[in-house]
């Protein structure tokens, strides 16, 4: 029998988007969500161990004060479960290692890049090799973009996807890589998942608005090199429905919104790998 | 030993934030600049040795991947100027805050405590400057003396490895925690100074009262036993002028005014609030009957309606005028965390799931020379908008709505309005949800932030007008971040049912929450010194009074207490007893054990002496325009769509979150390109259900220089066409009223305020009349009258201002609708009729006008034409619904025709009209109650059948070719003009 699907997402110190996450995570087939404070993982009343897909969803950690989700990342490095003193990051390690899904949206996967669990070049998790900065527009801004996704990624969240309409809510979205040899591997290894694009996912988009941050290739979103872990700055929870889309009293859509198919991959991929 | 952490961008990677305040600089100041970068600054206090300060600098503090750093000495090279930016002392700094909780996670346990951090920025300039630009750049630029303090270094003169020297803001204040006893048996003029010169806002007539309670017998026996004496405590004085404060207790609203109108009929009112505002809603609640859907209403801090069985929604309009003409940024974030509180502070809490913004501001434009303490339009325009921004996109709630409003007139004052709507489930663990209850001995417990100066006098100061001695220390920037937390940790307290009842720390401070949560069981002890201070330094009634943000009081129950503390500390929000509810009758204020104030409640909260006041109408008289019919209509129309009230306000919106959480349905921006102008917001709070909230917005302040009556109509009968307009009901749908007025207190100082008095009575008279005649009840609200500007002879008051809210129940969104033009072919109709209704209106302002005739809205027509619309919309009749405003027919016909990138053809002499000859009056008037509706020809008759009784006429067609064309009266075509070229128009007035 099929394992069940376990859903987690975080939230606390400033994350915002758990609710809608967790409504994705339930409607996409999760068998148990739980919306899990970060406190409640530092005093060890909850385990990431119990779960098999973990979601890091958008927000402002500690305000993004010293940089998108530098000041999270940093007391996840040094956060100590309670009583036991172990470190939480190793639970961390210990859900990657296991081969459990990590998603991780906007601010979630500014944690992800800043804690370097992405791109994680040649499968070092601890090492920041690119980060997520501000947009070259220099503002926040909340805009829907078409992006494409890459065929040949071992992504697993994108299987059957070719691109998607979805809003980005962010100020700091742009992608750089630490030098051009990080973003040659990530071309090689096809990392680089998402791409902004024009309205037909046929063209990666250099250009303010189609891409609204100047990232770097039109890189929206990449995962780690076996596909598990997946960070993107477009927002997939906030398009679950039709009447998400900006222009659904003008054109006909199906009744699921594209973001949901992010989340049914995932757990469809859990449930058929028994993970 | 202090430390100096500098981070700076790396080569090549660029510095978004520099290249902005370059443009700026040029833009703005016309100064020359040829480079500007940004340096974070961190100075550190602590014991750190080398190693340690690099890890810090490397990890935290910096992105290697971007960033470069230097310990103790200049990171700049090669600059002319340099300008660096640091808060004042006692000044919430954010990012210091969080860079604090970083730094202490790395250094050693026993050092932890003595760490503290503080940030500045420079500015680092090259570029050919004389020092005067560049003080210029500094204190009209980047820094706002009130709150910030900033030093400028002459490149020619630079040391890198100094740097700039070392400056800890900390906040040294000599700890005596005093209680002052004031005489108050002396001669008015004493009475009067004392209340000036403490900023306590108290008439020499409430002082007297004072004086006579010091006086009463049984006050001086009862007194006498916590050892106090004949004469008032500081802190009993400022209790008394909090409490007693126009911004807290309405005294004008709950005045007693005697109105004469233009005939000489005199009426007295006793209470406009209660007559006017409560009266209408209770005369709607009594026709509602059984099926009232109201359920708290003016006696929480947010009024409360029901949603469906199993939720309730709250909903609250605040504004923050006052601190927001002093430090835009710092005061737009506090109203908008602030107003956050309210709902959040209801009954027993609620979730906030939506906020609606709406400034009013000076041209930003404005180019004249400006009075004394005043900031430029366009700095509150960008400080208020990113205040703004920073506290609803940082709380996670949508910003799903709102507008910009620019008259002249908001230059001595911007109003800046921050609403803020909430959904709690209808009973938790077997409890109803919106009402609230304290027993004796439930203890006092403050949650969140910790108090220091600021923010004193916030409430008695905004019921000043802006003067030249106006307090600093009313000036607080909000924290988001330690408000969410505390709000996360707030809400599973109350599904566990560890608190009894919650309310907001605010205007007042402890001293007004406490205060009016004691009012609920009869009265409160609590001991002053348990609070938790940012500093040492403060003096008992400060601590009482502040209004540092981000802080609840809540009432709990004894045995509930250690699970609730235990939780608190789980979640690393801060929560202190401070002492406990009683039934004594007393406001029973210690510090150290030691009695401070001991007031009856029934004084403080009922002692105040009802104002007196007096009113008379008599009605303006304007000349009447002269001007002809434009002979290029078309230009006409462009200009009057890139006007500032008309034009686009995208490039605000979109920095505004507006889909967090997951239900928007209508988004502020609609149509082909997302661009075109949304008339209100839907939203589905519960993503399991499709049942929906309608959110929208009325605000016509130029119709107040003819009549505030009509004005008041006229907003409000806007904010409900709104949202009848996306596909809303008058079924369930709920107002809040916001007058922002100008002093209408007839003094030296106003001697027109008997005519400001009677537009305040006419507009509570208009309120009655429609929200009875709509059904729109009024469940909460508030007022700010002081809304003038006096520092020496230069008086500038705003015109009196009314912003109506509502917020309705919408039973399926999928049937919602948006205003952009669907399809060639479809139908174009006009609802509604079009009078020669110029008065106030926009086009007659571009001509410099004001005019007499101001719009009339007819109540029975409308509400017909309402209820059959939002039925029509519902039964799918509808392809588009535009309201119609602000620049009247033809700028609601070009924008449903370019936001949905299509053309028109539409013939005037088809618009249902009365006694208008004129081309550009029936294109321009603003005659209320109209609509631009779309539909499809093959549900034309039904359509038509649908809207039997009212005025409609088909006046055209949508085009597929992008041109709109209009004929005139004559048959005469008398616009051709690109869509797109209309489009244009609108959208390239505000692009910054």
């Amino acid at each position: 029998m099929a394992k069940k699907v376990k859903s987690i997402v975080i939230t606390g110190n400033g994350t915002n988007c758990e609710m809608e996450m967790a409504h994705a995570c339930r409607i996409a087939g999760s068998d148990e969500v739980d919306i899990v404070h970060i406190s409640e993982l530092v005093y060890g009343e909850k385990k990431l161990d119990d779960y098999n897909f973990l979601n890091l969803p958008g927000g402002f950690l500690d305000g993004d004060d010293l940089g998108s989700a530098k000041a999270g990342a940093n007391r996840i490095i040094h956060a100590r479960v309670k009583k036991s003193g172990k470190r939480l990051y190793d639970q961390l390690i210990k859900f990657i290692d296991d081969g459990k899904l990590i998603l991780g949206v906007c601010n979630g996967f500014q944690l992800m890049i800043k804690l370097g669990l992405l791109p994680a070049i040649d499968g070092d998790y601890s090492t920041q090799t690119a980060t997520l900065t501000f947009n070259d527009s220099g503002r926040f801004e909340d805009r829907w973009v078409y992006i494409k996704t890459n065929k040949n990624s071992p992504c697993l969240f994108t299987e059957s996807i070719d691109g998607m309409y979805l809003p980005v809510r962010h100020g700091e979205g742009k992608i750089v890589t630490e030098d051009d040899e990080v973003l040659k591997k990530l071309h090689e290894k096809n990392q680089i998942v998402l791409q902004y694009s024009n309205s037909d996912y046929s063209e990666a988009a250099t250009d303010f608005p189609m891409n609204p941050n100047g990232s770097i290739d039109a890189i929206a979103g990449i995962c780690n090199e076996t596909g598990r872990l997946f960070g993107l700055m477009p927002h997939p929870e906030a398009y679950l429905h039709y009447t998400n889309h900006p222009r659904w009293t003008r054109e006909k859509l199906p009744e699921d919104g594209m973001g949901l198919s992010v989340f049914k991959n995932a757990v469809n991929f859990i449930r058929g790998e028994n993970i | 030993m202090v430390h100096r952490i500098e981070i700076g961008f790396k080569e090549g990677i660029r510095d978004v934030l520099g290249e902005r305040i370059k443009r700026k600089i040029i833009e703005h100041l016309d100064v020359a600049v040829e480079e500007v970068e940004t340096i974070d600054i961190y100075t550190i206090e602590g014991e750190i040795d080398r190693s340690t300060l690099e890890t810090i600098a490397g990890g935290p503090l910096s992105d290697a991947v971007i960033q470069r750093y230097k310990i103790d000495g200049g990171l700049a090279e090669n600059f002319d100027w340099l300008i660096e930016v640091g808060f004042r002392p006692g000044v919430t700094d954010n990012v210091g805050k969080t860079a604090k909780e970083a730094v202490r996670l790395l250094v050693e346990e026993s050092e932890r405590r003595r760490i503290g951090v503080y940030t500045s920025r420079q500015y680092v300039i090259k570029g050919t400057l004389a020092r005067d630009d560049v003080e210029k750049i500094a204190s009209r630029l980047l820094a706002n003396e009130l709150i910030q303090r900033y030093e400028i270094v002459n490149g020619s003169k630079w040391d890198p490895e100094k740097g700039v020297r070392p400056y800890v803001p900390r906040v040294i204040i000599k700890d005596n925690p005093t209680t002052d006893q004031i005489d108050l048996d002396i001669r008015d003029e004493g009475l009067q100074e004392i209340s000036n010169k403490g900023v306590l806002a108290l008439t020499v007539d409430e002082m007297k009262v004072i004086k006579n309670y010091l006086k009463n017998e049984s006050v001086v026996r009862e007194r006498k036993k916590v050892g106090l004496g004949g004469r008032i405590t500081d802190v009993e004085l400022e209790s008394l002028a909090q409490t007693w404060s126009e911004h807290c207790k309405h005294k004008i609203f709950n005045g007693l005014i005697t109105y004469e109108d233009e005939q000489g009929t005199t009426t007295v009112i006793d209470s406009l609030f209660d007559t006017c505002i409560k009266g209408s809603t209770r005369e709607i609640r009594k026709e509602l009957a059984d099926n009232d859907w109201c359920l708290s209403v003016f006696v929480d801090n947010a009024g409360i309606i029901k949603f469906n069985d199993d939720f309730n929604l709250v909903f609250k309009v605040e504004t923050h005028n006052s601190p927001s003409a002093l430090d835009p940024y710092g005061g737009a974030l506090t109203g908008i965390v602030g107003v956050n509180r309210d709902p959040f502070g209801t009954g027993k809490g609620a979730k906030l799931i939506f906020n609606t913004d709406v400034f009013c501001f000076a041209s930003p434009y404005y180019s004249e020379e400006l009075p004394p303490r005043i900031l430029h339009p366009r700095r509150i325009y960008e400080g208020v908008r990113e205040g703004v921004e920073h506290g609803g996109n940082k709380s996670g709630i949508p910003t799903i709505n709102g507008c910009i409003v620019f008259d002249e007139r908001y230059l001595g004052k911007p109003l800046v309005y921050c609403g803020t709507g909430g959904i709690m489930p209808s009973k938790i663990l077997g409890e109803d949800t919106y009402s609230k209850e304290i027993k004796p001995g439930d203890l006092i417990v403050m949650t969140g932030g910790r108090i220091g100066k600021d923010g004193i006098h916030g409430a008695t100061f905004s019921s000043e007008e802006l003067h030249e001695e106006s307090p600093v220390t009313a000036v607080q920037i909000g924290d988001p971040i330690t408000q969410k937390k505390m709000t996360d940790f707030l809400l599973i307290a109350r599904d566990r049912g560890l608190y009894r009842a919650i309310t907001d720390n605010g205007a007042g401070g402890l001293s007004s929450s406490v205060g009016e949560m004691a009012r609920l069981c009869g009265g409160c002890e609590m001991d002053l010194k348990k609070a938790p201070l940012k500093y040492a330094g403060l003096k008992p009634w400060e601590i009482l009074i502040s209004e540092a943000q981000e802080r609840m009081s809540l009432a709990v129950a004894p045995e509930r207490i250690d699970e609730f503390l235990g939780l608190a500390e789980r979640m690393d929000v801060e929560a202190t007893v401070l002492g406990t509810f009683t039934d004594s009758g007393i406001f029973h204020i210690l510090y150290g054990g030691e009695t401070v104030a001991y007031l009856y409640m029934e004084f403080l909260h009922e002692g105040l002496p009802k104002m007196r006041l007096t009113a008379r109408w008599k009605p303006p008289l304007h000349s009447e325009p002269d001007f002809p019919e434009p002979e290029d209509m078309g230009l006409a129309l462009k200009k009057i769509l890139s006007r500032l009230n008309i034009c686009s306000k995208e490039s605000v919106v979109r920095q505004y979150d507006h889909e967090v959480q997951g239900g928007s349905v209508i988004k502020p921006m609609v149509g082909i390109a997302n661009d075109g102008p949304s008339d209100a917001a839907v939203i589905r709070p519960v993503l399991e259900s499709f049942e929906g909230i309608v959110v929208a917005n009325g605000i016509c302040p130029r119709y107040s220089d003819i009549d505030t009556y009509h004005m008041a109509a006229c907003a409000i009968d806007e904010a409900v066409r709104n949202a009848i307009a996306v596909g809303g009901s008058l079924e369930r749908m709920a107002g809040i009223d916001n007058f922002c007025w100008c002093d209408p207190v007839e003094s030296e100082k106003t001697p027109d305020g008997q005519y400001k008095l009677a537009q305040l009575v006419r507009a509570n008279q208009a309120l009655y009349d429609y929200t009875v005649a709509y059904g729109v009840p009024c469940i909460s609200g508030k007022d700010s009258m002081k809304n003038d500007y006096i520092i020496g002879d230069t008086k500038i008051s705003i015109p009196p201002t009314l912003l109506f809210s509502v917020m309705g129940k919408i039973a399926d969104v999928r049937n919602a609708v948006t205003m952009d033009t669907k399809e060639p072919g479809d139908l174009v109709y006009v609802l509604g009729e079009t009078c020669d209704e110029m008065g106030g209106s926009e086009w007659f302002a571009m001509h410099g006008y004001i005019g007499n005739s101001v719009p009339k809205v007819d109540a029975r027509k409308a509400k017909h034409l309402y209820n059959t619309l939002s039925s029509a919309i519902k039964a799918g009749l509808v392809a588009s619904c535009h309201d119609c405003s602000d620049g009247g027919l033809g700028v609601a016909l070009a924008e449903t025709a370019f936001s949905g990138g299509l053309g028109m053809d539409i013939d005037l002499s088809l618009v249902p009209a009365k006694d208008i000859g004129r081309n550009d009056n029936i294109l321009f008037s603003e005659s209320q109650s109209r609509f631009v509706v779309t539909v499809h020809p093959e549900k034309r008759e039904e359509f038509v059948n649908h809207m039997d009784g009212n005025t409609l006429g088909c006046v055209g067609v949508v085009t597929k070719e992008g041109i709109f064309r209009v004929t005139g009266m004559d048959n005469r075509e008398i616009i051709k003009e690109e869509t797109d070229e209309l489009k244009r128009a609108w959208q390239e007035t505000l692009t910054f």
